[in-house]
This record gives structure tokens, sequence and C-alpha cells, in this order.
């Protein structure tokens, strides 16, 4: 018990700033994320200046996020949790939060004040969504087409009703094999308004109306469930259009130099972070808020946009977001929260989800397999 | 009975080939038409030339070959001319096969015409399911040598022009961590789960190829099982088994996984090559003085050691290539190289894993050439042995 | 033999150290016997441990459902009797014992994982848990306030204590400890061993039986789960109106003289002024789905602790109020899944035999060492990384792929009209035959290699066409080739389900791959275990089908 007391105490010092004995905290570390540039943009711009800090530390990468909630699920019935720190989807972070398999967070004992003093609580804002998420980025998924595939004499694409508009933009569509958001924006471009959207959802009617919508592209859509799918049916030319995460089409367009491009209306946003789970070892706890602390800091959070174009979750991060670390060129107009990109967004609901998405997937995936 | 056959019979043969071949070149063109009639001509013309005129095979066959690369190369640059050469060492070939008689070299002299026919046209089908089952892994090895990001063949690559080629996806095998890692685990994995498998398959096998063994068939059932259970069923029900006993993450939890799978393989093979032992030679050993120990080791390990063999080599790659399993029981310590590659297919994307692939056909031929070099040795021990 | 030797006049045969000849043989079969079991026994312990054991876990999942009389104990109860059908929600006992559970639930967060379980069979479940979870500790706040402003000593964890041990030397109720030392275990799969510090009076308990239920439970969650003191912490609101509901069900404190029996008999008199609490209005204020009589019927249709509804579910059924009913049919997936996946295993199978019944010929009419040869291009693909076979068969299929683009070259195909060979039923076909076809190769050429070619020829010379020598003489000897591969074909597509998820899109999807989702994305892992129940016992008839056609150690591999 005095141990324990001890350790507390360490931690608690160790979350304030000061430093403290190598050996209170673990000496290696395993992160969860999703792999592919993503988690290359998390060790450049987190865990290898956190590594040159502390000689010694190994960092174990796994790629698992898709997984996690299951994953953590059964570690925690075993009572076995193998992983330290853990990036999720913030739906998935609240239910791992509800299910106590997650840490509950204090933003302003556990996360650095923005460099002007603000407390992390008010630097992160809204984006602070349930007890045990700590927000990294905001992402959108949204849809990238072939410029050269573009008929002739008609305009690009611009509108996400433009998606399902088989007679101007004739093509193969490629669409995530699940109802969330897809069936948003089939009723968004059936006439529903967008506040009304959830609500309309919530009933048997609205749900039919969404997949009636859907019924009209059907026979026109691949549909992916790896993120990788899309921009190698763009790259391919398999398909015309494909909704994907922003970075992905970012990394399509200006690293691979596809001729493909962006079409930002009615993105979704959505928000990943970290969690730590819930009733870890002491050193190994104690090293996880330490690393939490210094990776999610304002200048941490900016750091990773010179890899990724999502955007940081901080409020302060925002005016540090510099170029890209290999190309050189401005981050800022690529990222789903700029000015010009975000005037038409559409704002992810995750209570409804959480209650409807075994119902509505049911209805989907039978809808899918006729 | 090899005889020259008369150019009446061997040059409207070859000019049906031809007319064939012509065909496809013509499409590709946009003159089907103009194609069947040139290439029928043009071939049929071949045969009477060189049966009638100008019979050196040697150097007609190489003219053949050479002149339809120059044609090719004329008609489609330089992937026509090897598609040009191709069909030119066909040609040649083919017609002094049909013109000297060789085709019937190999057939009992009172074949019919129509079955040397029916011969022939199942041995091209047979071809044909021989190319349907190769040719998959054929087309995915240039593509690792693409120097483009995504499984595509560009322009470039179909052009055979050298800046669509690159080492790139190898260089990063072998510099990334993460491959090298998974890479690593994998190597260390694979021979552990195997040595499980075929020690305690091969003790059990002996077991069972015993005479009297009660309850032979329920355990030959149960030690067969994890070949049969679907292995999402088999990886849904470890992951939770061994979550619980704490095995789950760690790499005794992998090893012993896919020792499990590898046993059917190990007990299949090995209880096979025991059916063929002489089990009076044991008897012998043992009536020498022998202890079963210095029998086992001996006498019989000696004789069924091919057998082990190949059933070690099917638990190795069934470890090596398992990517379920692991997927559901493994973490990120124990991940292997199949995890890696499935990774690689849904999270980002890049040759690499064909690279890889290309890197583990290689071995698997080299696997497979070893697997026959010891069946013939053991084909030679079998024969020598009594009985 | 042994028959015999009883039945000679002259008595047993004796062995060469005279025991009767019958005996001896009958110890020297067993010791043959033993050495057998006893070479087999460690790799059949090994085989039960490790692969058997965890498949039989899994399966028992299927019918598991304690969680929810695990963590609605008293609700469970007390919903026994109320009558769904009735048209009235449940007694107001229900929502009292609802409170009692929910509380304990939320403090130790397993309340969302009881909703995430109900809102399988009823949508919208998961967030009414939710929230309660979150408001449940403000029910009865007017009450408890009324009692901590009366006397202060209510907010005092130390005479809280003192309260419920019964002071220094007084009787312990150890069974009530370790009764709800077994409520807590069951709730949160903990085993809450341990010593707390703590153990309540007898006396106390018998007067104050709820009080000293909640407290207990409180203490216990105290030590063990947030490692605290329990008389160093406050206790719950569930157990000040635990103690409210106590004194207002007339418990006797005049005649109690325990530690605390003043502040008892003054919270007595003024809790008798205060109205009742009213659980079912708190509930309903919390959320009003709680008066959703289509709630309750779920949570009492799903109490027992073991449910066949995953099963149900897994054939496209669902629980009713009078026994299984159809799903709605726009929620009917499992059957035309089942259906599917044993029709696309059936053509798979079927062009396996197609493909392989030529190539098996070949080979075994070919001299060996050619055969060996040729026998390579066939193990090649079975040696070769599955992932790289199923993405080659995408490259190869897509609609810019290999076979498109060469027909398109070809001019067989116009550019604009590209065949679409792959998200589809076509591409599962193509793809796993492709995969499969080794396993039907190679039994039917160990078959095959064993007839003798001389039958074929006496047929011959008899005056048989080929055909006829083929089909009457030669086919028929090589059926039991086609029924080894075809059986073993047919059970390994069947489980199939990396290659559907990368070729099949969505019409070409396998049962499995639902199991996969359901295990990994939706976390319901009891339908995913009914689904691999179903699944396992179609594969597990073939396999004693193929067991008594071919008998299982007559698989070859090469």
């Amino acid at each position: 018990m005095k141990l324990t007391k001890t350790l507390m105490a360490t931690t608690a010092l160790t979350v304030a700033g000061v430093s403290v004995q190598a050996q209170d905290m673990a000496d290696s570390m395993t992160l969860v994320s999703w792999g592919g540039a993503y988690q290359k943009s998390q060790v450049n711009a987190y865990a290898a200046p956190y590594q040159a800090m502390h000689e010694g530390l190994e960092i174990v990468w796994d790629e698992s996020s898709a997984e996690a909630v299951a994953k953590l699920r059964a570690m925690d019935e075993a009572g076995n949790v193998t992983w330290d720190v853990v990036d999720v989807v913030a739906a998935d972070a609240l239910r791992l939060c509800d299910e106590g398999l997650a840490m509950e967070i204090d933003p302003d004992e556990h996360l650095a004040p923005a460099p002007d003093g603000t407390s992390a609580e008010d630097d992160f804002g809204d984006l602070l969504v349930g007890d045990c998420f700590i927000p990294q980025i905001v992402y959108s998924t949204t849809f990238g087409y072939r410029t050269d595939m573009v008929p002739d004499g008609v305009e690009p694409p611009n509108d996400i009703c433009d998606v399902f508009d088989l007679e101007t933009y004739p093509g193969k569509r490629s669409l995530e094999k699940r109802p969330i958001n897809n069936m948003e924006w089939a009723l968004l471009c059936d006439g529903v308004a967008k506040d009304e959207v959830y609500d309309v959802l919530a009933t048997e009617e609205g749900q039919q109306q969404a997949l009636d919508k859907l019924d009209t592209i059907k026979d026109d859509v691949i549909w992916w469930s790896a993120g990788a799918d899309t921009p190698q049916l763009l790259a391919d030319g398999e398909v015309f259009m494909g909704s994907t995460y922003n970075g992905r089409l970012f990394s399509v367009i200006e690293e691979q130099d596809q001729p493909v491009a962006m079409m930002w209306d009615a993105q979704v946003f959505d928000l990943d972070g970290w969690i730590i789970p819930a009733n870890l070892p002491e050193d190994r706890l104690a090293r996880a808020l330490d690393f939490i602390y210094f990776a999610t800091d304002t200048q941490r959070l900016a750091d990773q946009a010179k890899w990724i174009s999502y955007g940081p979750a901080r409020k302060s991060s925002a005016p540090l977001v510099g170029q890209h670390a290999d190309l050189g060129i401005d981050m800022a107009p690529h990222m789903p929260t700029d000015p010009e990109n975000a005037k038409n967004t559409f704002l992810y609901n995750y209570e409804f989800w959480a209650d409807y998405r075994d119902d509505i997937d049911a209805k989907f995936q039978a809808w899918l397999a006729q | 009975m090899i005889q020259p056959k008369p150019v009446s019979f061997v040059a409207p043969v070859v000019g049906a080939a031809g007319a064939f071949a012509g065909l496809l070149v013509g499409t590709a063109q946009g003159v089907p038409l103009l194609g069947v009639v040139a290439g029928a001509a043009l071939t049929a013309a071949l045969a009477f030339l060189w049966l009638e005129v100008f019979r050196k095979e040697r150097i007609a066959r190489w003219i053949t070959f050479l002149g339809f690369g120059v044609a090719g190369f004329a008609i489609g640059g330089l992937m026509g001319g090897v598609i040009g050469l191709a069909f030119g060492w066909l040609f040649g070939w083919f017609i002094f096969w049909l013109g000297e008689g060789r085709y019937r070299a190999k057939l009992p002299p009172y074949t019919t015409p129509l079955q040397v026919f029916y011969h022939f046209l199942f041995r091209v089908i047979c071809g044909l399911i021989f190319f349907f089952l190769i040719t998959p892994i054929v087309v995915v090895m240039p593509l690792s040598f693409n120097a483009e990001d995504f499984f595509t063949f560009t322009p470039e690559m179909l052009r055979l022009d050298p800046a669509g080629y690159s080492l790139k996806h190898y260089r990063d095998f072998f510099t990334n961590d993460d491959w090298q890692q998974a890479m690593w685990n994998s190597i260390s994995i694979a021979p552990v789960a195997t040595l499980l498998s075929v020690s305690f398959g091969t003790l059990a096998a002996i077991g069972l190829s015993s005479e009297h063994v009660p309850f032979r068939r329920p355990i030959m059932a149960i030690l067969i099982s994890p070949m049969i259970v679907p292995l999402i069923i088999s990886a849904a029900g470890m992951y939770f088994f061994y979550s619980r006993l704490g095995l789950q993450g760690t790499y005794w939890g992998v090893v012993l996984a896919h020792a499990a799978l590898g046993i059917p393989f190990v007990i299949i093979t090995v209880t096979a090559t025991l059916v063929g032992f002489d089990r009076s030679l044991t008897r012998a050993a043992a009536n020498m003085g022998a202890n079963p120990v210095t029998t086992f080791f001996r006498v019989q390990m000696p004789l069924i050691l091919p057998g082990v063999i190949s059933g070690g080599l099917f638990a190795f790659i069934t470890s090596f290539d398992e990517v379920v399993v692991v997927l559901f029981v493994g973490s990120a310590g124990q991940k292997t190289l199949p995890w890696q590659m499935f990774t690689g297919l849904r999270e980002q994307i890049s040759p690499t894993i064909l690279a890889v692939a290309t890197i583990l056909v290689t071995i698997s031929i080299l696997l497979l050439t070893t697997v026959e070099l010891l069946r013939r040795r053991s084909e030679r021990l079998r024969g020598m042995s009594p009985g | 033999m042994s028959d015999t030797t009883e039945t000679t006049e002259s008595g047993p045969v004796l062995s060469a150290d005279g025991t009767p000849l019958k005996r001896s043989l009958r110890r020297a079969l067993r010791a043959q016997k033993m050495r057998a079991l006893a070479l087999i026994a460690p790799l059949l312990i090994f085989v039960l441990v490790t692969f058997i054991a965890p498949i039989a876990d899994m399966l028992f999942r299927s019918v598991e459902n304690q969680i929810v009389s695990n963590t609605l104990p008293r609700t469970v109860v007390a919903l026994q009797d109320w009558d769904a059908d009735s048209g009235e929600l449940p007694s107001p006992e229900v929502y009292e014992a609802l409170y009692d559970d929910m509380f304990l639930a939320a403090e130790a967060k397993e309340h969302t994982r009881l909703g995430t379980r109900l809102n399988y069979e009823q949508t919208g479940i998961s967030s009414l848990f939710r929230s309660t979870g979150r408001g449940v500790d403000d029910i009865g706040e007017d009450h408890v306030d009324a009692l901590e402003d009366l006397d202060e000593a209510w907010e005092d964890e130390a005479f809280w204590y003192t309260l419920m041990t019964g002071g220094e030397g007084a009787e312990p109720n150890t069974a009530l400890l370790e009764e709800q030392r077994r409520r807590l275990a069951d709730l949160t799969s903990d085993s809450f061993a341990g010593e707390i510090g703590f153990v309540p009076g007898q006396a106390i308990s018998e007067l104050l039986p709820q009080t000293a239920r909640a407290y207990t439970a409180f203490a216990l969650f105290t030590v063990i789960a947030d490692e605290d003191v329990v008389a160093e912490e406050e206790p719950w609101e569930a157990v000040k109106v635990a103690l409210i509901q106590d004194l207002k069900a007339g418990a006797d404190v005049a005649g109690y003289d325990g530690p605390g029996a003043a502040e008892l008999v003054a919270a007595q008199q003024m809790v008798a002024d205060l109205p009742p609490i009213d659980f079912k209005a708190a509930f309903l204020a919390e959320d009003e789905d709680w008066g959703a009589i289509e709630n309750w019927k779920t949570i009492q249709v799903y109490s027992p602790e073991f449910t066949s509804g995953y099963f149900l579910n897994a054939v496209d059924m669902q629980k009713g109020p009078d026994g299984p009913e159809a799903r709605p049919e726009n929620q009917q997936i499992y059957i035309m899944l089942f259906q599917r996946t044993l029709f696309m295993s059936l053509v798979i199978m079927g062009s396996c035999i197609l493909l392989g019944y030529p190539i098996a010929y070949l080979l075994s009419n070919l001299p060996v060492r050619t055969a060996n040869l040729l026998m390579i291009l066939v193990l090649l693909p079975f040696w070769t990384s599955l992932l790289v076979r199923t993405s080659a068969w995408k490259v190869m299929l897509q609609q810019q792929g290999v076979i498109n683009d060469t027909l398109v070259w070809l001019g067989i195909v116009d550019d604009a009209s590209r065949l679409v060979m792959i998200n589809n039923q076509f591409g599962t076909i193509v793809a796993m035959t492709h995969i499969l076809l080794p396993f039907m190769i190679l039994p039917m050429y160990s078959v095959m290699s064993t007839i003798p070619p001389s039958y074929v020829r006496a047929a011959r010379s008899l005056g048989a066409t080929n055909w006829t020598a083929f089909w009457r003489v030669y086919f028929p000897q090589s059926v039991p080739g086609i029924g080894a591969g075809s059986i073993l074909v047919f059970i390994l597509a069947i489980g199939y389900y990396i290659t559907p998820e990368i070729v099949g899109g969505t019409t070409g999807t396998f049962i499995s791959n639902r199991i996969a989702y359901h295990i990994s994305s939706s976390l319901n892992w009891g339908l995913a275990a009914a689904l691999g129940s179903i699944l396992l016992a179609a594969v597990l008839i073939l396999y004693w089908a193929y067991d008594k056609i071919v008998g299982i150690d007559n698989v070859k591999l090469g």
C-alpha cells in the first residue's frame, strides 16, 4: 500500500512536469495506431523526439487500432492489458470509456497548457468528447475524383449530390462498406435538411429512404473496407470518385502525383486521438502519462501536420502549421478545417450511432447482400 | 515411328495455327481479317520453304526466330519485338516438330490420327490449366519492380522502358524496420512451431500406426481437426481462450497456435510413410538386442525421415503463411510477414508486398526442389530395403 | 487362436514362463496398446488444450447470457412476475430494484456493457443505459439532502463505519459479506477476494437489511477496486437511499441500542414526514424510454442465464413474446449467407473437379520424373502466400487489370465496356478455385497413380472405344480420389475468409466474413459464436462423411 502511494505520488509529480528518476517509469512502451502514413507521421512528430529525450526507451508499435475495442475488451477479460497508449477514433474512445476499459483523463492535470497559458481544457475546447479521450487530429471523410475521367464539357463534381448523379457523372464510385456517413449523404441528397438528418434516420421510413437513395447507384458502387482501398482504386482508374479520409487523398494527389482532385462538399468531420487503457501498472501508467503530456502539446500537434494533412486538435496549434516536410508545400490549405474547405461540413453524431449502429447495420448489410 | 510427314499435311496445320496468331496480331492493330490471311499465308509459306526448299533445321529455326523478332519490333516496338521472338521460336519449332513427325515419338505406333489429335488436344487443355495455375504468380513478379507505388502496370512498364522499373520495393523490404522485424518474427516463430508439431506429431503417428490402438478413429479425427475447422473459428476461439490464459499477445501463444495448426500435416504425411514401413525391421533390431530408443533412431527414423521432413515443411509453410490466427492471437511483438503483408494491403499501398512475395516464391521453388530430391532419395532407399 | 487353445483337451497351452499362453498374449497386447497410447498421449493432450478447448470455450458464448442477471440481479427477480402483455409498466418495486442494481453497475462501469448487449435486441437501450448511468446518483437527491441536513453524522465516514460494523465486538455477519462479494464478482468478473477491513454487524443487518447490503457492496468496491480504506470514505448515495427506504419500511429502530441508535431514531422521525421516493418517476425523468414497454420486455425476455437468442438471430429469427418469430424481412441476411456459402462452395468444388481431373490424370500417366517436375507447378501456388495469390487475382481481374487490358488490346472487348470480373461472385469463385485446386489435385493424383494401366489396355484390346474404356473402366476406379478431393475442397471453401473479403465485394462474401465482422467490429461475440457453431456443425457433418467414405488416414498430400 505504501509503495502504491509513493508511486501514485510520483505519477502526480510526473504529470506536473517535474523531472523524475527514469527507473520510476517503464522503459518500454507499446503504442497502438493505424499503420501507414498516419503512423509514420506520429513516429516523426511524437515518438522519435520523445525517444531522443529518453535514452534507452523502447517503443513498440502495434497496428491494431482498427480492432482496438475488441482486443482491449478481450485483454481486460483476461486481466492482461499489454498496450500502453492506444490511438482510436472518438466513437471507439467513447465506447471504451463507457465500458470502463479506458482511463479517465483530467485535461488540466494530464495535458500541457498552451504556450500562452490557456488551459488544455479550453485549448481543446469541444473536441474533448467523453471523459477518456485525448484528441489529436481532426480528419474528415470526403470524396476524391479522377480529373481525367470528368466527361467533356461538364464541370468537375463539387456537390455531394454529384455522387448520386449517374447521368452527368457516369462511372464507378467507391463507398465505405458500412452505413455510417453513406446514410447521411443519401438523405442529404434526397431533400432532407441538414439538421433533420438524424431525426429522419431514427425512423424506419427514414432508413428505408436512405437505402432507396443508395439503391439508385448500387450497381455502380465498389464497397471498400480498408483505408488503402479508395486511393488504390482511384490510382488504377477503377473508380471515378470515392470516399476516403482526406489525408489519404492528399497523399495520392500531392505525394504520388496522380490525376485526382478533392471534393470537400459535405465532408464529415471526425476526431482521432489517444486513450490510456484502464488499470495499468504504476510504472507503465507513469510512462504513458509522461508520453501523452509531451505528445499532445501545442508544438507536437502542429508538427504532425508536417507529414500528414490532418488538422491539429488544439486551437493554439493551428497558427504553427507549416510546410510539408518533404514536399515543402504549405499544409494549411490542405487541412479539412481550412475555411475554404469547410464551407459545407457535416457533423457526425456519436450518440446516434452508438444506439442505432446494430439495427441500421443489420438492415444495411441485408440490403447490400441482396 | 518417326518419319517425315508430307508438306501437304504440315503446311495447312501450321497455316491454321498461323491464322490464329495472325488474328491476335491483326486485332491488336485493328485489321483482324488481314491478320488472319497474312498469318496463315506467311506461316504456310514458311513451312513449305523450310521443308521442301531449305531443309536445314538449325539455320532455318534461327532465321524464323530472328525474322519474326525483327518484324515484331517494326510493328510494335520493344514489346512487339519480344512477342515476335516468341512467335518465331514457336513456329520454327512447330514446323519441324510436325514435319519430321517427332510428335509421334512417344505414342504407340498403332494410334490412329484421330487418337493422336485427341492426345494433343488433351495436352493443350492441361497446358491451359497449368497456365491458369501459374499465371497469377508470374504476373505479380514484374509488378514488384514497379517504379510507382501502386499495383498497376504502368505504360512505361508495358513499353519495357527501364524508367518504369526500379528495385525500390526490394530496397524498402531490406531497409524498412517493420519488414525486417516481421521477417525475424516469422523466422523465429515458424521453426519452433514446426519443431513442436513434428516432434509430437511423429511420436503420435508412430503410436497410431501400431496395430492395436484403441479409439483409433476418434483420436485421428481430433488430431486432424485443426485442418478442418474453419480458420476464423479457430482464430476466435484461441483469441478468447489464450487471453484468459495470458498467452494472447505472447510469443508462445503464437507458437502454440501455429503448432496446433501444423499437426494434421505431420500426422498425415508420417502415417502415410509408415504404411509402407516394414515392421519386421524393428523386430529384427529388437531381436538383435537394440533397445527401443536405439531402434527408433537407428532403424525407424532414417526410413521415415522423408515423410517427417515433408510433413515438417508443410507445418513450416502453414506457420509461415498464416495470417488469420496470428492477427488474433499475436500482438505487435509477434507481427509476422503475412501480418505485415495484410496491413500492407489494408493500410498502405505498397508493392513491397509483391517484392516479398517474389522472394518467398523463389524460396518456395528452392524448398520444393529440396522435397523432390529428398523423395528421389527416399525412393532409392525404399527400393533397397527388404520387403 | 486363443479360443482354440482353451478348447484343447490337454489343458491350456503354456508359454515359456509357465503362464497360460492366452493370458500372456493378452498381457503383451495390453502392453502394446499402452505403449501406443503413451506415444499418442502428449499430442492428444496438446491438441485438446491448444485447440479443442479454445473452440469449445468460444462456442459456449453462443448460449451464455449471464450478463443480464449478473448486472441487474434484483431487477431480474422482481421482473419475473410482470406480465408483458398487460400493457402496463412494471411495478414500483421493479424500479426500486433497478435503482439498486443500476447504481452499483454504474460505479463498476458495467452498465454500458449490458446496454451494448441488449442493444443487439432492442435499438436504443445502449444510450438508455448510458444516460441513466450518468444520472443515477441524482435519484433520491432531495431525501439524501434532507438526511444530511438533519445531522452531519450522515456525511461522516467514520460514523457510518461504526454504525455498519455495529461497534467493537459486535457479532459479524460474514454471510452477507460473502453474498455481496459474489454479487460483485459476478458483476465485474474479478474475484473480489481479499481482506477488506470491514464486516457488517449481525444486528444492524437484521435491522436495516437494505442499508447493510448496500454498504457492504460499497465497502468491497472501495477497498478492492478503488484501493481505498472503507472507514475513510463517505458512502455512496445508494447507501443513504437504502437507509431511507429501510426506515420508511418501518425498521424497529426504537428497539436497537448499538452505535448510532439515537441518530437512527431521529432520522426515522424525519423520514416519516417525507413523501416516499418515487423511483419510477425518477427513472422516467432520467430518460423517458424507461416508460417504454418494449425495453422492459427485452430485459425480461433476455433475463435467463442461457439464451437461444443468438442462435435464433443466426437463422434470421428473434425471440418474441410468444416464442421464436421471423425477423423483419429487411433484416434477414444469415440464411441467405449460409445458402450462398454452400452454393458457392459447391461451384468452387465443381470447377476444381473439372480443372483438377485432367491434371491428375496427366500426372499419373506420365513417367514419374516428368510428373514430379510438373507437380512443382501444382505445388508452387500451394506454397505461395495466400495474400499474394489473392492480390494477384485482384491485379488480374479488375477492370483496368491484366485480363481486361489484354482483351482490350486484342480488340476482343471494347475499351468502354470492360468486363466486371471482381467484387462479385465470379471473382471469388475464380480466385478460390485457383487457391484450392492443389487440394483437389493431390488426393486425386494419389488415387489415380494406384490404378493399373493394364485394365484400360485390356478393355481396349477387347474392342472398347477410347471413351468406353475411360468411362466404364478408368473413371469408376478414380471416383474415390474425386470424393476425397471434393470433400476436402468443400470443407476448406466453406470456411474461407480472407479471399472473399478482398475480391468478393458484396455479393461474393461468405458467412465467415460476417463472423469476423461480429468478432472485431460489432463486438457481438455471442452472435459470432452462434454463426460459428452452425458453420462448424456443417463442417463436422462433412468431416464425418469424409471419414466414412474415404477414411481420414487416406488423405495424401504430395
